[in-house]
């Protein structure tokens, strides 16, 4: 069906081999991106923008900094997860074949109506809520026109003047490393919108081909108040959304596969001045980490345009992120503002909500990141424990069901953050796809801390129960690792080490007592791990003291 | 029971208009002149002559097949005509099902004609405009599927001003059609094509669509029965969307009782189309079966409302005279009859303008050259999207695109679109008031008779103005019948003169009951035009 209805912008070829190529290369892509990521994916960032931001900024540029203030406000774009797209039963799938999952609604053909998916306002709403927003109770949808090869009607099903959400807030616990301290960031409105296709270039730049199955995918866009105002502050805020609507389960937040799109506004303005300087658009920003550099590189470069009196270069537009060249580029200056002459979308009925409804979803949403937060400090943990643990959901959730069954908190977090966060990013694994669930974690700290294994043995087990499943207790049998805590079995090991190492014993007594340390070590090995320490350093002490 | 020889009737319609009523098309038995009987419903005729036997599907199939060649080639009504095999084909299947005595579907055999902006997956479906030549969609519209399903055959696709923007139908990129009644004269528009193949008996019923008056203006100059539903009662889904807020599918037949129950087969809620109703839509073709009124008053009580407005300046004082003869009818009827003024009236017009355009001026951005349709090659984006719509689309259709896009512009939003939204919600409100005192509303339905091809063709603010008795009823969204109350004298011919009934929303079903009793007691509904007269009345 799409041979027939579609064209490229040359009229040949549309699902020929180029499309097809670049799309199982993005599916390549993602399957290694996807590793890469996970629950550290954050904590790795940070510390990139730790370096970076330190490398850029020389002394010279920071006493230039000190005199100017950034003001920086964020445009998002949220793909939500729906199982259909907005306004047809079309699924969207990352990464498939090109225009394999259209119909008449999302291709734009004429005759052809939308009808709102309700998943899309039961997420809108959702987001609405948890960002501390007024919902608008009657709201609509609009038209904006504009003309795009990828856009299929000409115009895009979004809402204007009428958002579902406005006025709300989102919290952001800033990490240590980057100064710490909490923000609250305004939020200007949420609204519901389509996605466009994609465009897809030939290599030799002679014709360009449109895949649509990305159109009409539902979206919502959030608009930040402009209180950001260093890069660190916006990426965290992009961070705090990512969080946000993964914790709904609104969206996957995945920022490569565009799911989360940052748009940034910046402009700077010497202290102490009241008005705004001019505003410039950033786009093209794929990590977290990208979005905290090209504020940085921003700042810098506006700062020096007006501290060589440039500022009047700093002009109205749209800038590019590169990242190879880590730097913003002109995309399009703009020449006023556009005129997308919205009017209400006349094939869609208004939206309405009921309080009842509202309340509803109001009373099915989980904890947050920000509650979950003030729970766990409210536990003992401290901020660094905190936003690790709170960072990615699945975490949290195996954190919290082994609390649960009774862990101790710090023990427990000790564990994911030092041995299971390890392994997870060397094997570039998520906690779900590990084979340790929480209810084994609790079993072996609680068998270590009642002394059936030793610290030593519970880590090889937890290695164990990671990579291939199984049960704590299952393991210390199969293996035979309960500890010896038989003080006749013990002697008998001691007694064997010391005839073994008379040279040893006899440079001992004569005063190297620091040798101790070494029949320890010898004991241990020849248990084979399992003695119990502090017993076997009481009867070896016993014995190596003896006059004999 | 009105005989005959009720005497008004005779002074309200020369005598030479009185043609012979059509009640039997597939036979060729000749009788006299039966003046008296009242116009006959052609489908309900059909399903009782295919159920007794006494014709077949194929037999009545090439009847009309055979009328399509002879008349075609004056009328120009079809864009796309199904050929013959095809056509005969599913003839010959509902034959079989007969048969073998098999449930047969509401409008089996019956063959009907679909204006070209209703998607068909197994036909072009050009809207008339060049943007869209040849191109096939792959799905049915949700009146043409729900039509399919009832039996009915698709005949073919008749021809409309492009993308239903006009009133004459000389507005198709492709041809110009004809009307039956005097070939040098327009069939109104646009759903022209649909009017003309009804009148001339090309198809039995046929679809069109009203944004502004498209199905009510080309009824009456046409002579047919013409029904505009009320916005939300058809599903838009396949419909070429002109101005989606106005934009509705309707319904074409030789009598009251033919719209009937072509409204009734495509109404209902569509999941497809949000802008669809959920109300139930109740049966209101039981009423057509061959019911005679006996009562000397049969819509005794029945407050009419005359809407003074339409009945001033620039209305033709022939029309006038007709329409006030057919209220006059309605009075002998029954029916407690009032003047009602409606100020707003003359605002619709703009108004209607104002919507219109802005809508279509989005609905037709669609049309880039990009996926479908018309495409110049160029190596630059804009000069694609500029030289395939500046080749895709005629001269009327780029105007109103213009005109909507100023409309809409920034700066200019308030003070037409806004304000046209303002007036709307004034005249659906005035609407609303008039219908709570009366029953139905009764105007002309176009301010003159069918007008000659090309008189109007360069004055579109004379064309514009010809829509004054329509328009507001799109923007108010309710339900319109108009049927054929008299003629007036055109040269050599006869043209025929349609009033219009209003009612309130969802209420069709009241204006089919007084449509029915209206064109039972009164034989003009039921005349054929001179074209094919002397076939039919062999």
């Amino acid at each position: 069906m799409a041979l027939t209805f579609f064209r490229g912008l040359h009229t040949h070829s549309f699902l020929m081999y180029p499309s097809s190529f670049l799309s199982r290369k993005n599916g390549m892509l993602y399957c290694t991106m996807k590793s890469i990521r996970g629950q550290t994916e954050t904590q790795e960032k940070s510390q990139h923008q730790l370096k970076v931001s330190t490398q850029t900024q020389s002394r010279k540029h920071d006493d230039i900094f000190k005199n100017f203030e950034a003001i920086i406000g964020i445009e998002t774009h949220v793909q939500l997860s729906t199982l259909t797209k907005a306004f047809c039963s079309c699924p969207y799938n990352y990464g498939a074949q090109p225009n394999t999952s259209i119909c008449p609604v999302c291709m734009g053909l004429p005759g052809a109506l939308p009808v709102l998916s309700t998943k899309v306002i039961e997420s809108a709403v959702k987001v609405g809520l948890a960002l501390n927003c007024n919902l608008s109770l009657s709201s609509k949808f609009d038209r904006k026109q504009y003309f795009y090869p990828d856009l299929p009607k000409g115009y895009q099903i979004s809402q204007f003047d009428i958002p579902i959400a406005t006025g709300g807030y989102l919290d952001v616990d800033i990490p240590l490393e980057f100064g710490g301290g909490h923000r609250k960031f305004g939020i200007t409105r949420v609204h519901m919108e389509e996605d466009a296709g994609k465009l897809l270039h030939t290599g030799n730049g002679s014709f360009s081909q449109v895949d649509l199955n990305r159109a009409g995918v539902p979206l919502l866009e959030i608009v930040s108040e402009p209180d950001m105002r260093t890069g660190i502050e916006a990426a965290e805020y992009a961070a705090e959304l990512q969080r946000l609507v993964r914790y709904l389960g609104v969206s996957n937040g995945n920022m490569q596969e565009g799911s989360l799109r940052c748009d940034v506004n910046i402009s700077i303005r010497p202290i102490g001045q009241l008005e705004f300087g001019t505003k410039v658009e950033i786009k093209n920003l794929n990590s977290f980490s990208s979005v905290s550099r090209a504020i940085d590189f921003e700042i810098s470069r506006q700062a020096l345009l007006h501290s060589q009196g440039q500022a009047d270069q700093i002009v109205q537009e749209t800038r590019l992120w590169e990242e190879g060249a880590q730097k913003t580029v002109t995309m399009r200056k703009k020449e006023g503002l556009a005129d997308y002459r919205y009017f209400p979308e006349p094939d869609l009925p208004g939206v309405t909500l009921t309080e009842e409804y509202v309340d509803g979803i109001r009373c099915s949403l989980p904890e947050l990141p920000e509650m979950k937060r003030r729970r766990y400090e409210g536990m003992g943990l401290n901020m660094q424990d905190v936003l690790f643990l709170t960072n990615d959901i699945n975490v949290a959730d195996f954190f919290d069901s082994a609390i649960a069954e009774g862990a101790d908190v710090k023990l427990a977090a000790n564990w994911i953050m030092g041995d299971i966060a390890a392994y997870m990013k060397n094997e570039k694994l998520s906690i779900n796809e590990i084979q340790l669930n929480s209810h084994e974690l609790v079993e072996l700290i609680s068998s270590i801390k009642g002394g059936t294994i030793s610290g030593k043995i519970g880590k090889e087990i937890l290695f164990e129960l990671m990579a291939k499943g199984g049960t704590v207790k299952g393991l210390i049998k199969e293996k035979n690792l309960v500890q010896i805590a038989d003080p006749v079995e013990i002697e008998k090991m001691v007694d064997k080490v010391l005839a073994d190492n008379p040279k040893q014993l006899e440079q001992y007594r004569g005063g190297k007592t620091k040798l101790q340390g070494y029949f320890a070590g010898q004991i241990m090995k020849e248990s084979k791990g399992k003695a119990n320490p502090a017993l076997l350093n009481k009867i070896l002490l016993e014995k190596l003291n003896a006059k004999s | 029971m009105l005989s005959s020889a009720h005497a008004p009737r005779l002074v309200r319609f020369p005598s030479h208009c009185l043609l012979r009523p059509i009640n039997s098309l597939h036979t060729a038995q000749s009788s006299p002149l039966p003046t008296t009987t009242a116009p006959s419903s052609q489908i309900l005729t059909i399903r009782k002559s295919l159920l007794t036997k006494q014709t077949t599907a194929v037999d009545l199939a090439k009847s009309f097949l055979d009328r399509i060649r002879r008349t075609e080639p004056q009328l120009n009504s079809f864009l796309y005509v199904s050929p013959d095999d095809v056509v005969l084909k599913q003839a010959e299947e509902l034959d079989n099902k007969i048969k073998n005595n098999e449930q047969l579907g509401p409008l089996a055999g019956v063959l009907v004609g679909i204006k070209d902006n209703i998607c068909t997956s197994d036909m072009p479906s050009t809207a008339g405009s060049r943007i869209l030549k040849n191109y096939r969609p792959p799905f049915d519209a949700t009146a043409v599927r729900k039509l399919k399903q009832s039996g009915a055959i698709v005949v073919g696709k008749t021809n409309l001003d492009e993308f239903g923007m006009g009133s004459t139908t000389e507005g198709s990129a492709y041809q110009v059609t004809a009307n039956p009644w005097d070939l040098s004269r327009v069939p109104g528009g646009s759903s022209g094509g649909s009017a003309a193949a009804v009148s001339a008996r090309q198809c039995v019923v046929s679809l069109g669509s009203d944004t502004g008056g498209s199905v009510r203006q080309p009824a009456a100059f046409c002579g047919v029965v013409g029904l505009k539903p009320t916005y939300g009662r058809v599903s838009r889904y396949g419909l070429v969307a002109y101005a989606s807020s106005l934009d509705v599918i309707g319904c074409f037949g030789s009598s009251v009782a033919d719209a009937g129950i072509l409204l009734h087969t495509i109404s209902g809620y569509d999941k497809f189309d949000s802008t669809s109703s959920k109300r139930e839509v109740p049966d209101f073709t039981s009423q057509f079966a061959g019911k005679d009124y006996l009562e000397s008053k049969p819509l005794k009580g029945l407050r009419v409302g005359v809407i003074c407005e339409t009945f001033g300046d620039g209305v033709d004082p022939e029309v006038i005279l007709s329409v006030r003869g057919a209220v006059t009818h309605l009075e002998e009827l029954g029916c407690f009859v009032t003047e009602v003024s409606l100020p707003s009236f003359s605002l619709g017009l703009p108004a209607y303008y104002v919507l219109a355009l802005s809508e279509s001026s989005s609905n037709l951005s669609r049309y880039d050259g990009i996926r479908y349709g018309n495409q110049v090659l160029e190596d630059e984006l804009n000069s694609l999207y500029g030289h395939s719509r500046a080749q895709g689309f005629g001269s009327e259709v780029k105007m109103r695109i213009l005109m909507g896009t100023y409309a809409l512009s920034a700066g200019y939003y308030d003070a037409y679109y806004k304000r046209a939204q303002q007036v709307r919600t004034i005249i659906r409100d005035s609407f609303k008031a008039a219908l709570e005192r009366n029953d139905i509303l009764i105007s002309p339905a176009s301010p003159s008779v069918a007008y000659k091809i090309g008189e109007k063709k360069d004055d579109p603010l004379a064309m514009y103005a010809g829509d004054k008795m329509t328009v507001n009823v799109n923007l108010a969204g309710l339900p319109a019948l108009v049927l054929p109350c008299g003629f007036v004298e055109g040269g050599s011919t006869v043209l025929p003169v349609g009033f219009q009934m209003i009612g309130a929303a969802f209420d069709e079903e009241k204006l089919l009951k007084v449509g029915h009793i209206f064109e039972h007691t009164l034989q003009v509904s039921s005349a054929v035009p001179p074209l094919v007269a002397d076939e039919l009345t062999r």
